[in-house]
Protein backbone atom coordinates (compact mmCIF):
# COMPACT_ATOMS: atom_id res chain seq x y z
CA UNK A 1 0.00 0.00 0.00
CA UNK A 2 1.07 3.04 -1.02
CA UNK A 3 1.16 5.95 2.00
CA UNK A 4 0.90 9.33 -0.02
CA UNK A 5 3.08 12.36 1.53
CA UNK A 6 1.41 15.29 2.17
CA UNK A 7 2.44 18.08 -0.27
CA UNK A 8 5.14 20.46 1.68
CA UNK A 9 3.05 23.79 2.20
CA UNK A 10 4.62 26.36 4.13
CA UNK A 11 2.93 27.56 7.72
CA UNK A 12 2.66 31.26 6.07
CA UNK A 13 0.87 30.37 3.19
CA UNK A 14 -1.73 28.80 5.16
CA UNK A 15 -4.87 30.55 5.44
CA UNK A 16 -5.81 30.84 9.43
CA UNK A 17 -9.17 28.52 10.26
CA UNK A 18 -10.79 31.50 11.01
CA UNK A 19 -10.55 33.47 8.05
CA UNK A 20 -10.73 30.77 5.75
CA UNK A 21 -13.95 29.63 7.44
CA UNK A 22 -15.26 33.29 7.55
CA UNK A 23 -14.81 33.47 4.15
CA UNK A 24 -16.63 30.03 3.61
CA UNK A 25 -19.31 31.32 5.48
CA UNK A 26 -19.69 34.16 3.61
CA UNK A 27 -19.60 32.52 0.54
CA UNK A 28 -22.46 29.95 2.03
CA UNK A 29 -24.14 33.38 3.16
CA UNK A 30 -24.11 34.46 -0.42
CA UNK A 31 -25.35 31.48 -2.33
CA UNK A 32 -28.08 31.35 0.69
CA UNK A 33 -29.25 34.62 -0.32
CA UNK A 34 -29.07 33.91 -3.95
CA UNK A 35 -30.97 30.56 -3.73
CA UNK A 36 -33.53 32.99 -1.62
CA UNK A 37 -33.74 35.57 -4.59
CA UNK A 38 -34.01 32.40 -6.75
CA UNK A 39 -36.87 31.51 -5.30
CA UNK A 40 -35.71 28.32 -3.45
CA UNK A 41 -36.96 27.17 0.13
CA UNK A 42 -34.13 25.01 0.82
CA UNK A 43 -30.95 26.51 0.45
CA UNK A 44 -29.32 24.03 2.56
CA UNK A 45 -27.42 21.42 -0.38
CA UNK A 46 -25.46 24.71 -1.39
CA UNK A 47 -23.85 24.99 1.73
CA UNK A 48 -20.38 23.30 1.40
CA UNK A 49 -20.55 19.46 2.43
CA UNK A 50 -17.99 20.25 5.61
CA UNK A 51 -19.43 23.61 6.39
CA UNK A 52 -19.38 21.81 9.93
CA UNK A 53 -16.56 19.77 10.48
CA UNK A 54 -13.95 21.11 12.84
CA UNK A 55 -16.27 23.95 13.85
CA UNK A 56 -16.22 24.34 17.66
CA UNK A 57 -19.23 23.00 19.85
CA UNK A 58 -20.28 25.29 22.58
CA UNK A 59 -21.10 24.90 26.05
CA UNK A 60 -19.49 21.31 26.26
CA UNK A 61 -19.71 19.94 30.06
CA UNK A 62 -16.97 17.80 31.39
CA UNK A 63 -18.39 14.11 32.90
CA UNK A 64 -17.01 11.84 35.15
CA UNK A 65 -17.64 9.08 33.29
CA UNK A 66 -14.28 9.91 31.21
CA UNK A 67 -11.35 8.36 31.92
CA UNK A 68 -7.94 9.27 33.03
CA UNK A 69 -5.81 8.47 30.23
CA UNK A 70 -3.72 10.33 27.28
CA UNK A 71 -5.78 10.82 24.49
CA UNK A 72 -4.65 9.63 21.30
CA UNK A 73 -3.52 12.66 18.75
CA UNK A 74 -6.30 13.98 16.42
CA UNK A 75 -4.54 13.25 13.67
CA UNK A 76 -4.11 9.23 14.51
CA UNK A 77 -8.26 9.29 15.55
CA UNK A 78 -8.54 11.12 12.10
CA UNK A 79 -6.66 9.59 9.73
CA UNK A 80 -6.64 5.97 10.93
CA UNK A 81 -10.00 4.41 10.43
CA UNK A 82 -12.31 1.60 10.08
CA UNK A 83 -15.37 3.24 7.38
CA UNK A 84 -15.53 0.67 5.20
CA UNK A 85 -17.89 2.75 3.12
CA UNK A 86 -15.09 4.88 2.23
CA UNK A 87 -12.82 1.61 1.59
CA UNK A 88 -11.88 -1.37 3.34
CA UNK A 89 -7.72 0.18 4.52
CA UNK A 90 -7.61 2.00 7.39
CA UNK A 91 -5.85 5.15 5.27
CA UNK A 92 -8.97 5.52 2.61
CA UNK A 93 -11.87 7.11 5.14
CA UNK A 94 -9.44 9.99 5.62
CA UNK A 95 -8.95 10.16 1.87
CA UNK A 96 -12.44 9.63 0.61
CA UNK A 97 -15.01 11.11 3.09
CA UNK A 98 -15.19 14.49 1.86
CA UNK A 99 -17.87 13.30 -0.52
CA UNK A 100 -20.17 12.40 2.77
CA UNK A 101 -22.45 15.39 3.50
CA UNK A 102 -23.37 15.79 6.84
CA UNK A 103 -25.75 18.35 6.18
CA UNK A 104 -28.74 18.64 5.54
CA UNK A 105 -29.34 15.58 7.76
CA UNK A 106 -32.16 13.40 9.39
CA UNK A 107 -32.40 10.67 11.96
CA UNK A 108 -35.66 8.53 12.22
CA UNK A 109 -36.50 7.30 15.25
CA UNK A 110 -39.14 5.07 14.65
CA UNK A 111 -40.51 0.99 15.34
CA UNK A 112 -41.95 0.14 18.86
CA UNK A 113 -42.34 3.49 20.49
CA UNK A 114 -44.85 6.10 21.28
CA UNK A 115 -42.77 9.16 19.55
CA UNK A 116 -41.67 8.08 16.58
CA UNK A 117 -39.96 11.32 15.24
CA UNK A 118 -37.56 12.45 12.63
CA UNK A 119 -35.32 14.88 14.01
CA UNK A 120 -33.13 17.04 11.95
CA UNK A 121 -29.67 17.23 13.11
CA UNK A 122 -29.64 20.37 14.52
CA UNK A 123 -32.53 19.63 16.73
CA UNK A 124 -31.17 16.14 17.72
CA UNK A 125 -27.80 18.02 18.88
CA UNK A 126 -30.05 20.02 21.62
CA UNK A 127 -31.63 16.69 22.99
CA UNK A 128 -29.25 16.85 25.91
CA UNK A 129 -26.38 18.90 27.30
CA UNK A 130 -23.20 18.16 25.06
CA UNK A 131 -20.56 16.51 27.28
CA UNK A 132 -16.87 15.56 26.73
CA UNK A 133 -16.91 11.59 27.68
CA UNK A 134 -12.83 10.78 27.17
CA UNK A 135 -12.95 6.73 25.87
CA UNK A 136 -11.20 3.92 25.79
CA UNK A 137 -11.60 2.42 22.07
CA UNK A 138 -10.70 -0.95 21.64
CA UNK A 139 -11.12 -2.40 18.00
CA UNK A 140 -11.26 -6.00 16.86
CA UNK A 141 -8.26 -6.09 14.98
CA UNK A 142 -6.54 -5.97 18.59
CA UNK A 143 -5.48 -1.75 18.46
CA UNK A 144 -6.99 0.77 20.80
CA UNK A 145 -7.15 4.41 20.89
CA UNK A 146 -8.30 6.80 23.39
CA UNK A 147 -10.39 8.91 22.21
CA UNK A 148 -12.38 12.44 23.94
CA UNK A 149 -15.69 12.33 22.45
CA UNK A 150 -18.15 15.16 22.67
CA UNK A 151 -21.77 13.72 22.51
CA UNK A 152 -24.72 12.90 25.23
CA UNK A 153 -26.25 9.69 26.52
CA UNK A 154 -28.36 7.60 23.76
CA UNK A 155 -30.91 7.29 26.75
CA UNK A 156 -31.56 10.88 26.73
CA UNK A 157 -33.13 9.93 23.24
CA UNK A 158 -34.99 6.57 24.10
CA UNK A 159 -36.59 8.61 26.91
CA UNK A 160 -38.38 10.90 24.45
CA UNK A 161 -38.64 7.76 21.95
CA UNK A 162 -40.92 6.35 24.82
CA UNK A 163 -40.77 2.73 23.43
CA UNK A 164 -43.37 0.26 23.89
CA UNK A 165 -43.38 -2.97 25.82
CA UNK A 166 -42.16 -4.72 23.01
CA UNK A 167 -39.05 -2.83 22.30
CA UNK A 168 -36.40 -5.03 23.04
CA UNK A 169 -33.53 -3.94 21.04
CA UNK A 170 -32.32 -0.84 19.04
CA UNK A 171 -31.60 -1.32 15.17
CA UNK A 172 -29.46 1.34 14.24
CA UNK A 173 -28.45 1.95 10.28
CA UNK A 174 -25.91 4.00 8.32
CA UNK A 175 -26.45 6.03 5.65
CA UNK A 176 -27.06 4.52 2.18
CA UNK A 177 -26.02 6.47 -0.23
CA UNK A 178 -23.54 5.28 -3.01
CA UNK A 179 -22.59 8.55 -4.23
CA UNK A 180 -21.90 10.00 -0.53
CA UNK A 181 -20.13 6.84 0.19
CA UNK A 182 -18.30 4.93 -3.11
CA UNK A 183 -17.44 1.50 -1.37
CA UNK A 184 -21.29 0.98 -0.99
CA UNK A 185 -20.84 0.02 -4.61
CA UNK A 186 -18.38 -2.87 -4.26
CA UNK A 187 -20.15 -5.95 -3.05
CA UNK A 188 -16.86 -7.56 -2.06
CA UNK A 189 -17.14 -5.82 1.70
CA UNK A 190 -20.09 -5.85 3.24
CA UNK A 191 -24.00 -6.09 2.53
CA UNK A 192 -25.26 -1.89 2.80
CA UNK A 193 -26.57 -0.60 4.42
CA UNK A 194 -24.76 -1.12 7.82
CA UNK A 195 -26.70 -2.26 10.37
CA UNK A 196 -26.16 -2.33 14.18
CA UNK A 197 -27.65 -3.40 16.82
CA UNK A 198 -27.82 -3.00 21.12
CA UNK A 199 -30.16 -4.83 23.79
CA UNK A 200 -32.83 -2.25 24.92
CA UNK A 201 -30.57 -2.00 28.77
CA UNK A 202 -27.48 -1.60 26.79
CA UNK A 203 -28.69 1.07 25.44
CA UNK A 204 -29.72 2.70 28.04
CA UNK A 205 -26.47 2.33 29.76
CA UNK A 206 -25.43 5.96 30.84
CA UNK A 207 -21.84 4.64 28.89
CA UNK A 208 -23.46 4.61 25.75
CA UNK A 209 -23.54 7.83 24.31
CA UNK A 210 -24.75 9.24 20.56
CA UNK A 211 -21.32 11.20 19.75
CA UNK A 212 -21.48 14.61 17.45
CA UNK A 213 -18.04 15.62 18.01
CA UNK A 214 -14.32 15.38 19.49
CA UNK A 215 -11.35 17.10 20.87
CA UNK A 216 -14.30 20.01 21.45
CA UNK A 217 -15.14 20.28 17.37
CA UNK A 218 -17.87 18.77 14.76
CA UNK A 219 -17.41 14.93 14.22
CA UNK A 220 -15.14 14.76 10.87
CA UNK A 221 -16.61 12.95 8.02
CA UNK A 222 -14.47 9.93 8.51
CA UNK A 223 -15.31 9.49 12.44
CA UNK A 224 -18.86 9.56 11.17
CA UNK A 225 -20.07 12.65 11.21
CA UNK A 226 -22.37 14.14 11.93
CA UNK A 227 -23.85 11.65 14.69
CA UNK A 228 -22.52 8.17 15.89
CA UNK A 229 -23.07 5.40 18.26
CA UNK A 230 -20.14 4.92 20.81
CA UNK A 231 -20.19 2.03 23.14
CA UNK A 232 -17.06 2.08 24.96
CA UNK A 233 -16.98 -1.72 26.65
CA UNK A 234 -17.94 -3.39 23.37
CA UNK A 235 -15.53 -3.84 19.51
CA UNK A 236 -15.20 -0.38 17.48
CA UNK A 237 -17.35 -1.67 15.02
CA UNK A 238 -20.37 -1.84 17.08
CA UNK A 239 -20.22 2.03 17.31
CA UNK A 240 -22.28 2.71 14.07
CA UNK A 241 -21.43 5.43 11.98
CA UNK A 242 -23.04 8.51 9.65
CA UNK A 243 -26.98 7.25 11.88
CA UNK A 244 -30.26 7.83 9.78
CA UNK A 245 -32.80 5.53 11.71
CA UNK A 246 -32.64 4.21 15.07
CA UNK A 247 -35.08 1.84 14.98
CA UNK A 248 -37.18 0.12 17.82
CA UNK A 249 -37.53 -3.83 17.62
CA UNK A 250 -38.97 -6.88 19.24
CA UNK A 251 -36.22 -9.56 17.54
CA UNK A 252 -32.66 -9.13 17.74
CA UNK A 253 -31.23 -7.25 14.47
CA UNK A 254 -28.84 -8.98 12.49
CA UNK A 255 -25.93 -6.84 11.95
CA UNK A 256 -23.27 -6.38 8.98
CA UNK A 257 -20.34 -7.77 10.55
CA UNK A 258 -22.88 -10.75 11.99
CA UNK A 259 -24.30 -10.71 7.78
CA UNK A 260 -20.89 -11.12 6.97
CA UNK A 261 -19.34 -13.76 8.88
CA UNK A 262 -21.50 -15.27 11.69
CA UNK A 263 -18.58 -17.34 13.18
CA UNK A 264 -16.51 -14.85 13.54
CA UNK A 265 -19.04 -11.35 14.84
CA UNK A 266 -21.85 -12.30 17.67
CA UNK A 267 -23.83 -9.78 18.01
CA UNK A 268 -22.63 -8.76 21.50
CA UNK A 269 -19.14 -8.53 20.79
CA UNK A 270 -17.96 -7.24 24.39
CA UNK A 271 -14.47 -6.78 24.56
CA UNK A 272 -13.15 -9.77 26.13
CA UNK A 273 -9.64 -10.71 26.41
CA UNK A 274 -10.34 -14.66 27.44
CA UNK A 275 -12.50 -15.12 24.09
CA UNK A 276 -10.05 -14.58 20.74
CA UNK A 277 -11.28 -14.08 17.65
CA UNK A 278 -11.14 -17.38 15.57
CA UNK A 279 -8.22 -16.20 13.81
CA UNK A 280 -6.27 -14.27 16.11
CA UNK A 281 -5.64 -13.38 20.14
CA UNK A 282 -7.68 -10.74 21.86
CA UNK A 283 -5.76 -10.95 25.02
CA UNK A 284 -3.90 -8.17 24.16
CA UNK A 285 -3.76 -4.97 22.28
CA UNK A 286 -1.54 -2.39 20.64
CA UNK A 287 -2.78 1.37 21.41
CA UNK A 288 -1.91 3.74 19.09
CA UNK A 289 1.75 5.74 19.41
CA UNK A 290 2.86 2.99 21.69
CA UNK A 291 5.14 0.07 20.66
CA UNK A 292 4.91 -2.15 23.60
CA UNK A 293 1.61 -4.10 23.75
CA UNK A 294 -1.22 -3.44 26.55
CA UNK A 295 -3.21 -6.63 28.25
CA UNK A 296 -6.61 -5.88 26.85
CA UNK A 297 -9.07 -5.42 29.64
CA UNK A 298 -12.34 -6.93 30.64
CA UNK A 299 -15.52 -5.16 28.88
CA UNK A 300 -12.33 -2.75 27.67
CA UNK A 301 -12.06 -1.56 31.39
CA UNK A 302 -15.45 -0.73 31.68
CA UNK A 303 -16.43 -4.24 33.27
CA UNK A 304 -17.54 -2.67 37.05
CA UNK A 305 -20.50 -0.37 35.23
CA UNK A 306 -21.35 -3.06 32.63
CA UNK A 307 -20.62 -6.59 33.67
CA UNK A 308 -23.78 -7.18 35.73
CA UNK A 309 -25.60 -6.28 32.06
CA UNK A 310 -24.50 -9.75 31.17
CA UNK A 311 -25.04 -11.69 34.64
CA UNK A 312 -25.38 -15.56 33.80
CA UNK A 313 -24.64 -15.21 30.15
CA UNK A 314 -22.24 -17.31 28.76
CA UNK A 315 -19.81 -15.25 27.00
CA UNK A 316 -18.19 -17.59 24.95
CA UNK A 317 -21.42 -18.84 23.36
CA UNK A 318 -22.91 -14.97 23.41
CA UNK A 319 -19.37 -13.18 22.34
CA UNK B 1 28.34 -6.78 -20.48
CA UNK B 2 25.03 -5.84 -21.23
CA UNK B 3 23.35 -8.44 -19.00
CA UNK B 4 25.70 -7.54 -16.30
CA UNK B 5 24.52 -4.05 -16.72
CA UNK B 6 20.49 -5.09 -16.69
CA UNK B 7 21.27 -7.57 -13.27
CA UNK B 8 22.82 -4.00 -11.70
CA UNK B 9 19.36 -2.52 -12.35
CA UNK B 10 16.76 -5.53 -11.38
CA UNK B 11 19.34 -5.71 -8.03
CA UNK B 12 18.60 -2.46 -7.44
CA UNK B 13 14.93 -1.78 -8.84
CA UNK B 14 13.88 -4.99 -6.57
CA UNK B 15 15.32 -3.02 -3.06
CA UNK B 16 12.52 0.09 -4.18
CA UNK B 17 10.08 -1.72 -1.56
CA UNK B 18 12.74 -1.52 1.08
CA UNK B 19 13.96 1.78 -0.14
CA UNK B 20 10.82 3.37 0.02
CA UNK B 21 9.61 1.81 3.47
CA UNK B 22 12.51 3.66 4.55
CA UNK B 23 11.84 6.93 3.68
CA UNK B 24 8.53 6.63 5.13
CA UNK B 25 9.89 5.65 8.22
CA UNK B 26 12.42 8.61 8.04
CA UNK B 27 9.94 11.15 6.82
CA UNK B 28 7.35 9.94 9.72
CA UNK B 29 4.56 8.52 7.05
CA UNK B 30 4.15 5.69 8.11
CA UNK B 31 1.10 6.53 9.64
CA UNK B 32 -1.09 5.78 13.24
CA UNK B 33 0.78 1.88 13.23
CA UNK B 34 3.91 1.95 11.87
CA UNK B 35 4.39 -1.73 12.91
CA UNK B 36 1.16 -2.66 11.03
CA UNK B 37 2.42 -0.78 8.18
CA UNK B 38 5.81 -2.41 8.01
CA UNK B 39 4.31 -5.86 8.29
CA UNK B 40 1.70 -5.60 5.40
CA UNK B 41 4.50 -3.78 3.32
CA UNK B 42 6.93 -6.45 3.65
CA UNK B 43 4.39 -9.22 3.42
CA UNK B 44 3.10 -8.12 0.40
CA UNK B 45 6.77 -7.66 -1.38
CA UNK B 46 7.49 -11.50 -0.21
CA UNK B 47 4.42 -12.59 -2.34
CA UNK B 48 5.03 -10.00 -5.24
CA UNK B 49 8.76 -11.23 -5.74
CA UNK B 50 7.75 -14.83 -5.37
CA UNK B 51 5.07 -14.05 -8.35
CA UNK B 52 7.90 -12.17 -10.22
CA UNK B 53 10.42 -15.10 -9.39
CA UNK B 54 7.59 -17.78 -10.88
CA UNK B 55 7.03 -15.56 -13.98
CA UNK B 56 11.08 -15.93 -14.85
CA UNK B 57 10.40 -19.70 -16.68
CA UNK B 58 6.85 -18.85 -18.74
CA UNK B 59 8.64 -15.70 -19.74
CA UNK B 60 11.56 -17.43 -20.83
CA UNK B 61 9.49 -19.68 -22.73
CA UNK B 62 7.27 -17.52 -24.32
CA UNK B 63 9.44 -15.24 -25.94
CA UNK B 64 12.58 -17.65 -26.38
CA UNK B 65 14.28 -14.85 -24.16
CA UNK B 66 16.61 -17.48 -22.81
CA UNK B 67 19.11 -14.88 -20.69
CA UNK B 68 15.69 -14.74 -18.42
CA UNK B 69 16.69 -17.57 -16.26
CA UNK B 70 19.73 -15.62 -15.56
CA UNK B 71 17.64 -13.38 -13.15
CA UNK B 72 15.11 -16.33 -11.28
CA UNK B 73 18.04 -16.73 -8.52
CA UNK B 74 18.54 -13.42 -7.77
CA UNK B 75 14.72 -12.77 -7.97
CA UNK B 76 14.06 -15.35 -5.57
CA UNK B 77 16.66 -14.34 -3.25
CA UNK B 78 14.87 -11.04 -2.70
CA UNK B 79 11.64 -13.00 -2.34
CA UNK B 80 13.56 -14.87 0.61
CA UNK B 81 14.81 -11.19 1.88
CA UNK B 82 11.45 -10.18 2.07
CA UNK B 83 10.51 -12.84 4.29
CA UNK B 84 13.07 -12.20 6.70
CA UNK B 85 12.19 -8.49 7.20
CA UNK B 86 8.74 -9.34 7.56
CA UNK B 87 9.51 -12.63 9.53
CA UNK B 88 11.76 -10.04 11.73
CA UNK B 89 9.24 -7.68 11.96
CA UNK B 90 6.87 -10.20 13.58
CA UNK B 91 9.00 -11.65 15.88
CA UNK B 92 10.77 -7.91 16.82
CA UNK B 93 8.66 -5.48 16.43
CA UNK B 94 5.10 -6.98 16.79
CA UNK B 95 5.45 -10.04 19.17
CA UNK B 96 8.56 -8.31 20.64
CA UNK B 97 10.38 -11.76 20.89
CA UNK B 98 7.29 -13.14 23.28
CA UNK B 99 8.52 -16.68 22.35
CA UNK B 100 5.91 -18.53 24.48
CA UNK B 101 2.82 -16.34 22.51
CA UNK B 102 4.68 -16.85 19.16
CA UNK B 103 4.30 -20.48 19.57
CA UNK B 104 1.35 -20.33 21.18
CA UNK B 105 0.64 -18.17 17.95
CA UNK B 106 1.54 -20.82 15.12
CA UNK B 107 0.24 -23.11 16.86
CA UNK B 108 -3.27 -22.34 17.33
CA UNK B 109 -3.93 -19.91 14.42
CA UNK B 110 -3.65 -21.09 11.19
CA UNK B 111 -2.86 -17.92 8.79
CA UNK B 112 0.65 -17.46 11.25
CA UNK B 113 1.00 -21.58 10.88
CA UNK B 114 1.16 -21.84 7.02
CA UNK B 115 2.71 -18.28 7.02
CA UNK B 116 5.33 -19.71 8.86
CA UNK B 117 5.66 -23.21 7.47
CA UNK B 118 6.05 -21.34 4.28
CA UNK B 119 8.87 -19.03 5.37
CA UNK B 120 10.36 -22.26 6.56
CA UNK B 121 10.23 -24.21 3.72
CA UNK B 122 12.11 -21.11 1.83
CA UNK B 123 15.28 -21.90 3.97
CA UNK B 124 16.51 -24.60 2.35
CA UNK B 125 15.69 -23.33 -1.20
CA UNK B 126 17.95 -19.99 -0.42
CA UNK B 127 20.65 -22.27 1.05
CA UNK B 128 20.74 -24.42 -2.13
CA UNK B 129 20.16 -21.59 -4.56
CA UNK B 130 24.25 -21.23 -4.95
CA UNK B 131 25.76 -22.53 -8.47
CA UNK B 132 27.57 -25.25 -6.51
CA UNK B 133 25.23 -26.50 -4.49
CA UNK B 134 23.18 -27.08 -7.77
CA UNK B 135 25.89 -28.78 -9.62
CA UNK B 136 26.23 -30.99 -6.24
CA UNK B 137 22.35 -31.69 -5.81
CA UNK B 138 21.94 -32.48 -9.75
CA UNK B 139 18.47 -33.47 -10.46
CA UNK B 140 17.19 -33.32 -6.80
CA UNK B 141 17.41 -29.71 -7.12
CA UNK B 142 15.08 -29.46 -9.19
CA UNK B 143 12.66 -31.62 -7.50
CA UNK B 144 13.42 -30.04 -4.01
CA UNK B 145 13.12 -26.30 -5.83
CA UNK B 146 9.30 -27.35 -7.18
CA UNK B 147 8.77 -26.62 -2.94
CA UNK B 148 8.09 -22.92 -4.44
CA UNK B 149 4.80 -23.55 -6.12
CA UNK B 150 3.69 -24.89 -2.51
CA UNK B 151 5.63 -21.86 -0.66
CA UNK B 152 3.96 -19.06 -3.18
CA UNK B 153 0.75 -21.22 -2.55
CA UNK B 154 0.97 -21.06 1.11
CA UNK B 155 1.92 -17.47 1.47
CA UNK B 156 -1.64 -16.59 -0.49
CA UNK B 157 -3.56 -18.52 1.58
CA UNK B 158 -1.52 -16.75 4.64
CA UNK B 159 -2.84 -13.57 3.32
CA UNK B 160 -6.38 -14.55 2.44
CA UNK B 161 -6.83 -15.64 5.99
CA UNK B 162 -6.05 -12.61 7.65
CA UNK B 163 -8.44 -10.49 6.15
CA UNK B 164 -11.26 -9.39 7.52
CA UNK B 165 -13.38 -9.31 5.03
CA UNK B 166 -12.23 -7.61 1.51
CA UNK B 167 -10.42 -10.40 0.22
CA UNK B 168 -9.57 -8.20 -3.15
CA UNK B 169 -6.04 -8.74 -2.62
CA UNK B 170 -5.03 -11.79 -2.02
CA UNK B 171 -7.69 -12.68 -4.61
CA UNK B 172 -5.52 -10.88 -7.11
CA UNK B 173 -2.63 -12.58 -6.06
CA UNK B 174 -3.80 -15.97 -5.89
CA UNK B 175 -5.41 -15.68 -9.79
CA UNK B 176 -1.86 -14.51 -10.60
CA UNK B 177 -0.58 -17.35 -9.33
CA UNK B 178 -3.04 -19.61 -10.75
CA UNK B 179 -2.30 -18.42 -14.20
CA UNK B 180 1.24 -19.09 -13.43
CA UNK B 181 0.69 -22.51 -12.18
CA UNK B 182 -1.88 -23.61 -15.22
CA UNK B 183 0.71 -22.31 -17.21
CA UNK B 184 3.24 -25.10 -15.89
CA UNK B 185 0.36 -27.69 -16.23
CA UNK B 186 -0.20 -26.99 -19.72
CA UNK B 187 3.53 -26.71 -21.06
CA UNK B 188 4.68 -29.99 -19.55
CA UNK B 189 1.51 -31.83 -20.47
CA UNK B 190 0.43 -31.18 -23.62
CA UNK B 191 -2.57 -30.59 -25.61
CA UNK B 192 -2.13 -33.74 -27.56
CA UNK B 193 -1.48 -35.48 -24.49
CA UNK B 194 -4.80 -34.50 -22.42
CA UNK B 195 -6.53 -35.20 -25.68
CA UNK B 196 -5.46 -39.03 -25.59
CA UNK B 197 -6.10 -39.54 -22.31
CA UNK B 198 -9.70 -38.19 -22.38
CA UNK B 199 -10.24 -40.77 -25.22
CA UNK B 200 -8.71 -43.47 -23.51
CA UNK B 201 -11.72 -42.68 -20.37
CA UNK B 202 -14.33 -42.32 -22.90
CA UNK B 203 -13.84 -45.83 -24.32
CA UNK B 204 -13.30 -47.16 -20.82
CA UNK B 205 -15.94 -50.19 -19.65
CA UNK B 206 -16.55 -47.79 -16.68
CA UNK B 207 -17.59 -45.17 -19.42
CA UNK B 208 -19.33 -47.78 -22.01
CA UNK B 209 -21.50 -48.69 -18.77
CA UNK B 210 -22.20 -45.62 -18.10
CA UNK B 211 -22.86 -44.51 -21.85
CA UNK B 212 -25.22 -47.79 -22.51
CA UNK B 213 -27.69 -47.03 -19.25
Amino acid sequence: MLIKKPSDIKASEITPKELFLNRRRFMAQMAIAGAAVAGLTSPDFLLPSDARAGEKLANVQKSPLSINETPTPLKDITGYNNFYEFGTDKYSPSRYAKSLMPRPWSVAVEGEVNNPKRYDIDELMKLAPLEERIYRLRCVEAWSMVIPWIGFPLNALIKRAEPTGKAKYVEFTTLYDPKQMPEQRSRMSLFWPYVEGLRIDEANHPLAILAVGLYGEMLPNQNGAPVRLVVPWKYGFKSIKSIVKIRFVEQQPSTAWMKANPSEYGFYSNVNPAVDHPRWSQATERRIGEFSKRKTLPFNGYGDQVASLYQGMDLRKYF
Amino acid sequence: MKLKIFKVAVFLTSLTPLALLGWFALTDNLGANPIEVITHWTGDSTIIFLLITLTVTPLRKLTGWKDAIQFRRMLGLFAFFYGCLHFTTYIWLDQFFDFPGILKDVAKRPFITIGFASFIFLIPLAVTSTSAMVRRLGKRWQKLHRMIYFIAAGGVIHYWWLVKKDIRWPLIFGVVLGVLLLYRFWSTQSLAKIAGRFRRLQVSPVAQKVQSQ
